[in-house]
């Protein structure tokens, strides 16, 4: 069953067209890379799927199991309540809150109680945000993030704060998890350490991954299926081992093979 | 751990309660005193609504006074019909719906604009407010409303001023007001995370236009006077000094930096020719040594559940997310 099917999905800035239909179907429980040179336009591709930019043309349609829902055109909350979440690219927490008040934001969409339960904490108030507390614990110390819980977003190491941008998009409680560069900026160890992480969470949660990286040991490693896109479309798609061996995926990082000049 | 922190809150306010009715009772407060602690109240309550906006949201607003003057002129003119407490009571609650529903109504369109753009459009809501009593006939224009009925004593002050507080610092304890913070932190990552933004954006904007109209309301219910002016661009900037100065994203700093302000303006009227130059000058000292404003973006609660059980040898610290 697809969970995710992109159609003839297009952007268009002004006169430059950054994504042109972008066609793309993700299986349930898949976990898919999309990769392509600097500028190839997987960003804006992610930016549409989240709903941060509306489409020109094209649509975008999740289906959860219970009949297709349309995304595209939807605010990004609605898209996130749908049960996608994301991270993104340059890592955008909360900084000045801490690591469990990050996770408790991401969790705003299921707190019952309204703008007035929380003036006068009446009713479940106290029940619900100890269950807010304790569900956000037990997340934290899944993702090993636990005992960091106290301490400012700002504060943690690099690699920490990768975490907890995932951490932050799990508490969502997401179906479809996109993640936008998630080895960016980190060693070969640490890129090994989060392969292994991004396995485990799929399994732990049960999700379908996408997964935007240019890092290829971590793509060709963990990646079922490969998107690649150039200029803003798809050139290829495939399994890892077609794609190492696909002409023009070769050309579009390389450059033409122009003869024996 | 919680209830105790409620009942500490609670003595600590009881205290607070008793002690100025005992100061009125022996005579420490006269009526000048009083005055003085009156305007320290409605300043507190002005601070406190306008960080809920800037500092804790993130959106920065320079119509505060005109949110005020919405209360203070909508509690006059019932006050004026009504008599009584019930006018007064009714007066406050009318006034400070009133200021909300045009928060409402004045948030929809412009906070979609972001920092200086939306400072310039709520000073133009607040002069256009401003204008509007200038010229309409309820409010007799210029010349002003006078001879008001005064409601405010001690029991009122108190009640107002320490139910914003109670109720500012528990709704920034809540779901909501963490999702209206996300928003100062990552408008886009709040969006992504499920928050809707724009309806906290509004809603902490007409919250703080509720309380800046029960201030208005307190305003003209104890100074017998009202007119336009008293409401311009100035009275803006100078509850948005007093956020500034006691810290954005701290309710202890505004009601810190309001009562330091009040003595500190009060002491100096003994020199009333210079007083706007020393008290210009401390601005700019404060704010050149600690930029971040006194209390910063903590509270005191946090700065105090940290630093005490250190002084006393135990370890402390680590209390922090509970309380958050």
């Amino acid at each position: 069953m697809s969970i995710l099917t992109v159609k003839g999905l297009t952007k268009t800035f002004g006169g430059l067209t950054a994504v042109s239909g972008v066609n793309m179907t993700l299986e349930k429980g898949e976990l898919v890379g999309l990769i392509g040179p600097n500028g190839a336009g997987k960003t804006t591709v992610f930016n549409l799927l989240t709903g941060v930019y509306e489409p020109t043309e094209g649509s975008v349609t999740l289906d959860r199991g219970k009949g297709p829902v349309t995304l595209s055109g939807k605010k990004p909350y609605h898209i996130c309540a749908e049960g996608v979440a994301r991270t993104f690219q340059n890592i955008r927490l909360f900084k000045n809150l801490t690591v469990l008040d990050n996770v408790r934001i991401a969790m705003h969409k299921n707190v019952k109680y309204g703008i007035a339960g929380g003036l006068f904490h009446l009713g479940s108030f106290a029940k619900e945000e100890q269950g807010l507390i304790d569900k956000a614990h037990q997340l934290l110390s899944m993702l090993g993030l636990d005992e960091k819980s106290g301490e400012l977003a700002a504060n943690l190491s690099y690699g920490e704060q990768r975490h907890l941008e995932i951490a932050r998009a799990l508490a969502t409680d997401p179906v479809l998890l996109l993640l936008d560069e998630p080895a960016a900026g980190m060693n070969p160890a640490e890129t090994a350490q989060l392969t292994s992480f991004i396995s485990r969470i799929r399994k732990d949660f049960d999700l379908t991954i996408l997964l935007i990286e240019h890092d290829m040991s971590l793509v060709m490693t963990i990646c079922e299926r490969i998107y690649v896109l150039d200029y803003g479309t798809v050139i290829a798609a495939g399994t890892p081992a077609e794609i190492k061996t696909n002409k023009r995926v070769v050309e579009a990082y390389l450059g033409e093979d122009m003869g024996n000049a | 751990m919680k209830n105790k922190k409620t009942l500490t809150t609670l003595a600590l306010m009881l205290g607070v309660y008793a002690l100025g009715h005992i100061l009125i009772l022996t005579g420490v407060i006269n009526d000048y005193s009083f005055a003085v602690l009156a305007t320290t109240g409605i300043n507190i309550i002005l601070a406190t609504s306008l960080n809920l906006v800037t500092g804790f949201t993130g959106q920065f607003s320079l119509g505060h006074a005109g949110f005020m003057s919405i209360g203070a002129y909508v509690c006059a003119i019932i006050t004026q019909r009504v008599e009584g407490t019930v006018g007064f009571v009714l007066g406050v609650l009318a006034g400070a719906s009133a200021a909300a529903l045009v928060g409402v109504l004045v948030g929809l369109p412009t906070l979609r604009l972001r920092g200086d753009y939306l400072a310039i459009a709520t000073l133009g809501m607040a002069e256009i407010i401003r204008v509007l009593f200038l010229n309409m006939e309820i409010t007799n224009g210029a010349a002003g409303l006078s001879f008001l009925p005064r409601f405010v004593d001690w029991n009122w002050l108190f009640l107002l001023t320490a139910g914003t507080l109670v109720l500012l610092s528990n709704f920034l304890h809540s779901s909501p007001g963490r999702a209206c913070i996300s928003v100062r932190e990552d408008e886009i990552a709040a969006e992504s995370m499920g928050i809707n933004t724009t309806k906290y954006k509004v809603t902490a904007f007409s919250m703080g236009a509720f309380f800046a109209g029960v201030a208005g309301a307190m305003y003209a219910s104890y100074f017998y006077f009202l007119k336009p002016d008293l409401f311009n661009f100035n009275k803006s900037i100078d509850i948005l000094v007093i956020v500034v100065l006691g810290g954005m994203g701290s309710l202890s700093g505004s009601v810190i930096a309001a009562v330091l302000l009040q003595l500190i303006s009060t002491w100096l009227s003994a020199f009333p020719e210079l007083r706007m130059v020393i008290y210009s000058l401390m601005l700019v000292a404060i704010m050149l040594f600690r930029p971040q404003g006194l209390l910063g973006s903590t509270e005191v609660t946090e700065l105090l559940s940290a630093k005490l059980p250190q002084l006393f040898g135990g370890k402390g610290g680590q209390k922090k997310e509970e309380g958050v």
